[in-house]
C-alpha cells in the first residue's frame, strides 16, 4: 500500500511537472510565434478565441506570470485547452475527445498483441539458447532499428498500392456513419489492420529480445536446476518456473519504453492517417496550431502517466515481495 | 560486471597489461566487428559524401521519375533530382544530429548519474526525481513540441532539443551503477587515503562505468538520429538541409507511393536501418563485454550444456537486463536494470525507489 502511494504520488508530481514545462515552453522561446499566428489569423478569430491565446501562450503582457500560471490551471480544469486554428472553431478538447478512442484501440491492442507474441517468442528463444532461433536475432535487430513509419509506406505500397489488399489510409469507410454496428466495426478493423500489423512488427523485436536474455539468467538459477532435478516436465519448469520470474523485467521495461513506443504509433497514425491523435498532431504540426499541439503533448502525457500505472499494478500482483513491505 | 571490476581495479597498478587484453576482447567478437565496419562506411560516407555525390542533389535534371539505372543508381524525383546524391550528401546531417546529440545527453547523463549516484542524500533523490520525470514524459512528442516552437531548426538546433531531453535513460543506470561501485573496497581505500571526491569519479569510478557509459552512447545516438529523421519527415526539421528524412518528406509530399516510385523511399529507409542495426550490435558486443553469459561464440556451443547447467557468476543477473533491451532503437536500448541489487526485481529499482517528493 505504501509502494503504491508512492508511485501515485510520483506520478501526480510529474504530471505537474509535464503541465508546468507545457505551460513554459512557449514563454521560454525565442521570437513570437503566437503573435505572428493571430496577425496571420486576424480576420478568423474572434476575441474569445484571442483570449484564451493569451492565456495559453502568455501574451498577456499586464498579469504576471503567477497569475497567467493559475489562469492556465484554471482553464485546464474546466477543459479548455484552447481553441484549435486547422478546425477552427472547434476547441482543442472536442478534437482530441473525439480523435483519443481510435488511438487507444490501435495502441492498446497493438501493444498486447506485440507483447504476448513478443515474449512468448522469447521465452522459447531463451530456453532453447544456442538453437537456430538465435540466428533469427540479427533480423529482428535489424526490424526494429527501422523506423515504425518508413516500415508504414512499405506495408502501403506492398498491400495497399501495389496488391491493394487493404485500404491505405483512413479509419473506417467514408461513406459510412460512425456507430455501434456489424458494418462500422468491421469496416474500422478491415483499416486498422495495416497500421496494426506494422506497429506490431516493429514494436515484436525488443520484447524477443528483453524476453530471451532475462530467459538465459534465469534458467542459470539454482530453483530451475532443482525443478529439473525433481522431473518435472519441461514444459512446467520452463514457464512456471523460469519464465514466470523473467517477465518481471520485461514488465519494468514496457512501463519505461512506453513513451517510445507512443512516439511510434503516432508516426503510424501519420502514415496512414489513421483518425487518432498522431495524425491530429500531424495536421498541428503543419499549420502551426500550437493550441492543437499542446493539447496533444498534455493528454499523450497523461495516458502514459496513466498507463505507468497500470504496468506498476501489474507488476504489484506479479511480484509478491513489492507488496511484502506493505 | 564483479569480473570486469575487480579486474580494471588490479590493473589500475599496471595500467598497461590487463585492460589491453579486455580491449582486444571486445574488438574480436564478431557483432562487433561487423556493426564497426558498416558504422566506419557511414562516417566515410559523411566526410567524402558530398565529393562523392555525382549530381548536386538539389539540381533538378531532365529524367523525372527515373527508375534506377546506371546514370541514376537510386532514380529521381518528381524534379528529375538524383536520389543517389541525396542520400550521400544526407548522411552528414544524419551522424553529426545523432553523435552531437549524444555527446550532450552522455555528458549530462553522467554528471547527473554519478552525482546523484555517488553523493546520495538529498541531492540524490531530487536528482533522480528529475531523471524519472524525464523517462516518464515521452520523448518524441516533447521534441516536436520544442522544436515546432523554435524560429529556425538547424541540425544543430535540433541536436541540442535531442540531447537536452533524452540523458534520463543514461543517468538513471549510471546512477544505479555508481551505487554499487560506492562502496567497493578499492573506494573506500581511495577515500581512507584522502584522494578528493572529484579525484575518486574521474580516476576511480569513471574507468569502471566506461562499458555502461558507452552502451547509453551508442542507445542515444540510434534514438538521436532515428528522431532526428521523423522530424524531418513530418516536415519540422529545416527541409533545405539534406539528410535521409528530409528525402523521405519529399517522397511523401509527393505522393511517391501512389506512383509507385519505390526507389524514391526504399533506400533512405534502408540506410536508416542499415545504420541502427550497426549501432545495436555494437552494443550487443558491449552487452557481451559486460555479461560473458549473454555470448553465444563457438566454444559455448561445442560445450553444449544442458539448461541449468551453466555455471553460476553471481553479480550477473542483473547485468544481463542490461543487454535485455539493448536492441529497440532508443534510449530504450540501454539499460532500465541497474547492476546492484541482487534480485531480479533489480530492474523495479525505480519502481521501489524513494523517488516521490509529495
Amino acid at each position: 500500500m505504501r509502494y503504491l502511494l508512492q508511485r501515485l504520488g510520483f506520478y501526480l508530481f510529474t504530471a505537474w511537472a509535464a503541465i508546468t514545462i507545457n505551460f513554459f515552453i512557449p514563454r521560454l522561446m525565442p521570437g513570437d510565434p503566437v503573435q505572428a499566428l493571430i496577425t496571420r489569423y486576424q480576420g478568423q478569430l474572434d476575441s474569445k478565441a484571442i483570449d484564451s491565446l493569451r492565456t495559453l501562450f502568455g501574451l498577456d503582457n499586464e498579469s504576471s506570470i503567477w497569475v497567467q500560471y493559475l489562469d492556465y490551471w484554471g482553464n485546464l480544469f474546466r477543459g479548455d485547452l484552447g481553441t484549435s486554428f486547422t478546425y477552427f472553431p472547434t476547441g482543442v478538447s472536442d478534437i482530441i475527445g473525439q480523435s483519443l478512442p481510435w488511438t487507444l484501440g490501435l495502441m492498446g491492442l497493438t501493444t498486447v498483441i506485440s507483447f504476448l507474441l513478443g515474449t512468448g517468442i522469447g521465452i522459447y528463444a531463451g530456453w532453447r539458447r544456442g538453437s537456430w532461433l538465435d540466428n533469427m536475432l540479427p533480423v529482428t535487430t535489424f526490424l526494429s532499428a527501422i523506423p515504425y513509419f518508413w516500415l508504414g509506406l512499405i506495408a502501403i505500397a506492398l498491400f495497399a498500392v501495389q496488391w491493394s489488399v487493404f485500404p491505405a489510409s483512413g479509419g473506417y469507410d467514408n461513406s459510412l456513419v460512425p456507430a455501434f454496428d456489424w458494418p462500422f466495426i468491421s469496416s474500422t478493423i478491415y483499416h486498422g489492420t495495416l497500421p496494426a500489423l506494422t506497429i506490431v512488427v516493429s514494436a515484436i523485436a525488443g520484447w524477443i529480445l528483453g524476453m530471451r536474455n532475462m530467459m538465459v539468467s534465469v534458467t542459470a538459477e539454482d530453483y530451475v536446476l532443482v525443478a529439473q532435478a525433481k522431473g518435472l516436465p519441461e514444459r512446467r519448469v520452463m514457464f512456471s518456473y523460469a519464465a514466470r520470474n523473467a517477465i518481471l523485467p520485461s514488465i519494468s521495461n514496457f512501463a519505461l519504453s512506453l513513451g517510445f513506443i507512443v512516439g511510434g504509433t503516432l508516426l503510424v497514425e501519420m502514415v496512414f492517417s489513421y483518425p487518432g491523435i498522431g495524425y491530429i498532431l500531424f495536421q498541428g504540426v503543419g499549420a502551426k496550431d500550437y493550441p492543437l499541439m499542446q493539447g496533444v503533448f498534455l493528454i499523450i502525457t497523461l495516458a502514459v502517466l496513466a498507463a505507468n500505472l497500470v504496468a506498476d499494478l501489474i507488476y504489484l500482483l506479479l511480484d509478491p515481495r513489492t507488496r511484502r513491505e506493505a | 560486471m564483479a569480473l570486469q571490476a575487480t579486474e580494471a581495479a588490479v590493473a589500475a597498478a599496471d595500467t598497461e597489461a590487463a585492460p589491453r587484453r579486455d580491449r582486444l576482447r571486445f574488438l574480436r567478437n564478431g557483432k562487433t566487428l561487423v556493426g564497426l565496419a558498416i558504422l566506419g562506411v557511414f562516417v566515410l560516407l559523411g566526410i567524402f559524401g558530398e565529393l562523392l555525390a555525382p549530381y548536386d542533389p538539389s539540381a533538378r535534371g531532365d529524367q523525372l521519375m527515373a527508375s534506377p539505372s546506371w546514370d541514376h543508381p537510386f532514380g529521381t524525383t518528381q524534379t528529375g533530382q538524383d536520389i543517389f546524391s541525396q542520400i550521400l550528401v544526407g548522411t552528414r546531417g544524419v551522424l553529426v544530429v545523432g553523435f552531437v546529440a549524444a555527446v550532450l545527453a552522455t555528458v549530462l547523463g553522467v554528471l547527473i548519474g554519478v552525482t546523484a549516484g555517488y553523493l546520495g542524500g538529498f541531492g540524490d533523490d531530487a536528482l533522480s526525481s528529475l531523471s524519472n520525470i524525464f523517462l516518464v514524459i515521452p520523448g518524441l512528442p516533447l521534441i516536436i513540441i520544442i522544436t515546432s516552437f523554435l524560429p529556425e531548426t538547424s541540425d544543430l538546433t535540433i541536436a541540442a532539443v535531442i540531447g537536452l531531453t533524452s540523458w534520463a535513460w543514461g543517468a538513471r543506470v549510471l546512477r544505479a551503477q555508481t551505487l554499487s561501485l560506492r562502496n567497493r573496497d578499492y573506494v573506500q581505500a581511495a577515500r581512507a587515503t584522502g584522494e578528493s571526491t572529484w579525484r575518486i569519479i574521474v580516476f576511480e569510478l569513471l574507468p569502471n562505468l566506461t562499458p555502461v557509459i558507452a552502451s547509453g552512447f551508442i542507445g542515444t545516438v540510434i534514438f538521436a538520429v532515428l528522431s532526428n529523421i521523423t522530424l524531418a519527415f513530418i516536415g519540422i526539421a529545416d527541409i533545405s538541409e539534406w539528410n535521409w528524412g528530409t528525402v523521405l518528406f519529399w517522397a511523401q509530399s509527393n505522393q511517391a507511393l501512389a506512383q509507385d516510385a519505390w526507389w524514391w523511399f526504399v533506400p533512405a529507409g534502408l540506410c536508416i536501418a542499415l545504420l541502427g542495426t550497426a549501432l545495436a550490435l555494437i552494443n550487443f558486443g558491449i552487452d557481451e563485454f559486460i555479461n560473458p553469459r549473454l555470448r553465444n561464440d563457438k566454444a559455448d556451443r561445442a560445450v553444449r550444456m544442458r539448461v541449468g547447467f551453466t555455471p553460476v557468476l553471481r553479480a550477473e543477473r542483473a547485468a544481463a537486463t542490461a543487454s535485455a533491451t539493448a536492441s529497440a532503437a532508443a534510449p530504450v536500448a540501454t539499460v532500465p536494470a541497474p547492476a546492484e541489487p541482487p534480485e531480479p526485481a533489480a530492474a523495479s529499482d525505480g519502481p521501489t525507489r524513494k523517488d516521490d517528493p509529495a
